[in-house]
């Protein structure tokens, strides 16, 4: 039985689309960026195309513009699929498109001209900041409402996970934002010295447990299930992760600090909950892979299945590796290094880029009308490249950051540090190589996404209509 | 750490933890029959085929729940972090600092015993200490006088025979352990656009080249002696009491193009070399020093105070 009912899929066709276009964007920022650290005259001295410029485009645009397109696109395209119903206030979900949309190019304009808060992360001023804070509390109604006017009993474990993302995302932007504009383009920290930086980190750290985690647990909860055909593993064990994993992410930003003026109590804090994340974090990889257990046969034919397998994988290994980076003594020697980088990397590539590509390949051809995508070879073919192409990227900057502070502590029997900081750099020059390779090789990968998208969206079997939304079975 | 915010985290710290191990005892301990059940699912179902099972929380994964819980409780009796209880083991970040601290100038005091008493002109040639002292020059004096000292724009060149500020034992010692603060002002609003390249034509011709334009060099000359003198000296070799540099040789600080002089003309220049003295201690200063020494030939050191040299050095 179906009701004239139709689901919203506009809005989940542009951002699933723009998901594409910002991450090769966003990659290929990271690609450049990545090539002048190995070529340093490739900035062509033009202040615009700056190292210092680029890099927190790089990092926008691929958390803000690709990461959270992606989160938008599959947030609306589950949370209709899970409650039964139209996405709520239909010109308010048109208006979060365009205007997350214009905050991206207003960003991709601002920070090549030099145009920065300073706050790593959260470097746009303070228009563009009021800007975010409009469209993200449109995204929360519109999400919060289409959850009340749901016609299941249940709410859904995936929209937990986009739920708590929502929330707490617009009070980390809106506290951590509190500035003092001077001009239209230059604002000031409404916080100063060691409390901006705990601000800053608090909201730094956050952004990764909710925007990279939480929102993309939510794309895990529905398309891995979906897609193996199985049930998810415990909900129990979800009920427990959920409520683990967003109490205890509130305490880890310290660990950014720790040996700094930050006092010694708030370090430890930050290092002890920091490791009491381990269980929660894993919660969700256990869920994920466990989800599979009967149907493991599928990885061998189902790319998309492995593109989120292995996403889980990265998110567990990402989630290992964390806490123990927020160790003190780890701290001590992997603060500063490459260490960081790679381990960042094997977050956003490995966890957060696979597992949106993943649900992508899944969702485009069902949002025009078509069984699969329009080569599931070519799906195969970059999975390849991309798992080949993080592994490479987070090897070289594991060798690479150890290699950095262990060179940098080194000392000689009377005292004198054995290397200059000119030698470690020179140590770890052939790693930003295979760095530069790996993401050469990431980047490649999307531009093959960007052709199978390409044709399964324009196809001679492709439609372009709203699906209708059936009634909910009973329960 | 006033009352109120040491009981407001620690408040909020025995809170979370509380709930994590409330949490994990209402979920893990499940009725058996409920585990019996096997593969059942919790009876929702979304969007057409999207279900749950209950399966019981993994018990390894409970394991590493229950025992970083314990760390953490364990960690924060020994280790400041439960409001502004210290911990147990009196550790601190200072604390662990000035440790750390104290063993690297241990090491120093044992390893700069045998360069006790020795002049800097004794050690700049003892092989032992020049290596020592290579090594600060490489970690604290390279980033901007060059791995080779040779310097670049801005930073002076350490080998060359003449420095600004003296390159006598005691010249070098107060240099790095002082700093120094050049400054030269701006003579735009003095000399004018025409005075400025007129005196600049005259400081080139200074170091043996024929000037540009020589008629403006000349102009400049008597410009020169009224204003530039009074640092640089009549003949423009420079005064190391203030750090004026030796404009008749062939070393130049920013540079030696006609272009680069009007322009330190036009807006002066601003220099600093940072103070080492509380960084580094007497000791590693007077190691460094001897290898600033040892890089040119030494200066015929005069037996009257430095100020009377005949040829105050200078670049």
């Amino acid at each position: 039985m179906q009701s004239a009912e139709t689901y919203n899929d506009t809005v989940v066709r542009q951002f699933a689309l723009m998901t594409v276009v910002w991450g090769i964007v966003g990659m290929l920022v990271g690609v450049v960026i990545a090539s002048q650290l190995l070529f340093p005259a490739l900035n062509f001295d033009i202040a615009w195309l700056s190292y210092g410029r680029l890099r927190p485009l790089h990092t926008n645009a691929v958390i803000f513009a690709f990461g959270g397109s992606a989160l938008f696109s599959t947030s609306y395209y589950i949370v209709q699929r899970t409650c039964h119903t139209r996405l709520f206030a239909g010109p308010l979900a048109t208006f979060t498109f365009w205007g997350w949309q214009a905050i991206i190019l207003a960003a991709a304009i601002t920070l090549p001209l030099g145009i920065t808060s300073g706050k790593e992360y959260a470097e746009l001023e303070w228009p563009i900041d009021i800007a975010i804070a409009v469209v993200w509390v449109a995204y929360a109604i519109v999400f919060l409402g289409t959850l009340v006017k749901r016609k299941t009993k249940h709410i859904y474990v995936a929209n937990w996970f986009f739920a708590a993302f929502i929330i707490t995302v617009a009070v980390l932007h809106i506290v951590n934002s509190a500035e003092v504009p001077v001009t239209l383009w230059k604002s000031y920290s409404a916080y100063a010295g060691t409390v901006d930086a705990m601000v800053e980190w608090w909201y730094g750290h956050n952004a990764v447990g909710f925007f990279l985690t939480a929102g993309f647990l939510g794309i895990m909860y529905y398309f891995v299930p979906k897609q193996a055909g199985r049930p998810v593993y415990s909900y129990r064990l979800s009920v427990v992760h959920f409520w683990a994993l967003i109490s205890v992410y509130m305490w880890a930003g310290p660990h950014h600090l720790i040996y700094t003026t930050l006092p010694d109590w708030a370090q430890s804090l930050g290092m002890v909950f920091s490791l009491i994340l381990i269980a929660p974090s894993w919660g969700g990889m256990i869920n994920g892979i466990m989800t599979l257990s009967g149907a493991w046969h599928k990885l061998r034919t189902d790319p998309i299945l492995k593109f989120l397998i292995v996403s889980l994988s990265f998110y567990g290994m990402s989630t290992f590796e964390g806490p123990m980076m927020a160790i003190k003594t780890v701290n001590s020697l992997s603060h500063y290094t490459d260490w960081t980088i790679g381990h960042v990397h094997s977050g956003a590539l490995g966890w957060v880029a696979m597992v949106s590509i993943g649900a992508l390949y899944a969702l485009i051809p069902r949002l025009y009308g078509r069984t699969e995508m329009y080569s599931v070879k070519l799906i195969d073919v970059h999975f390849w490249t991309m798992t080949i192409g993080v592994v490479l990227y987070v090897c070289a900057m594991w060798i690479s950051g150890v290699t950095q502070g262990l060179m940098w502590r080194a000392t000689n029997p009377d005292g004198t540090l054995t290397y200059t900081f000119v030698e470690a750099l020179k140590a770890t020059y052939p790693f930003y190589a295979v760095r530069l390779a790996g993401g050469v090789l990431v980047l490649g990968g999307m531009f093959l996404m960007a052709y199978n998208v390409f044709k399964t969206v324009t196809g001679p079997k492709a439609i372009i209509a709203d699906q209708p939304v059936p009634q909910p079975a009973h329960g | 750490m006033s009352g109120f915010w040491n009981l407001w985290i620690a408040g909020l710290v025995t809170l979370n933890i509380a709930f994590l191990v409330w949490l994990l005892f209402v979920t893990a301990n499940k009725k058996k029959s409920d585990q019996d059940a096997g593969p059942e699912t919790t009876g929702h179902t979304w969007d057409g085929d999207l279900k749950e099972y209950n399966n019981p929380l993994p018990r390894w994964w409970l394991g590493i729940f229950y025992g970083s819980i314990a760390f953490a409780i364990i960690y924060l009796v020994i280790y400041p972090g439960f409001g502004s209880f210290a911990g147990t083991a009196g550790w601190s970040q200072v604390g662990q600092w000035s440790a750390q601290k104290a063993d690297a100038d241990a090491i120093v005091t044992r390893e700069f015993k045998r360069f006790e008493g020795k002049s800097v002109a004794e050690l700049s040639t003892d092989p032992a200490a020049i290596k020592v002292a290579k090594n600060l020059f490489a970690a604290n004096c390279a980033m901007c006088h060059g791995s080779d000292a040779h310097g670049g724009k801005g930073y002076p060149n350490l080998t060359s025979p003449n420095l600004t500020w003296g390159r006598t034992a005691d010249d070098i010692v107060a240099t790095i352990s002082n700093g120094r603060m050049g400054a030269m002002p701006s003579w735009q609003a003095v000399l004018g656009e025409q005075g400025v390249v007129q005196v600049a034509n005259y400081v080139y011709s200074l170091s043996g080249r024929a000037a540009p334009d020589a008629a403006a060099a000349a102009a400049g000359k008597e410009k020169f002696a009224t204003i530039c003198s009074a640092c640089h000296g009549p003949d423009g070799k420079g005064n190391k009491a203030l750090g004026a540099p030796n404009l008749t040789d062939e070393y130049w600080i920013y540079g030696s193009s006609l272009d680069t002089i009007k322009e330190t003309v036009t807006n002066g220049r601003t220099n600093r070399m940072p103070a080492w003295l509380d960084t580094l201690g007497e000791q590693k200063v007077k190691l460094l020093a001897a290898y600033v020494y040892s890089l040119a030939p030494p200066p015929a050191e005069a037996p009257a105070p430095a100020a009377a040299e005949p040829t105050p050095p200078g670049t």
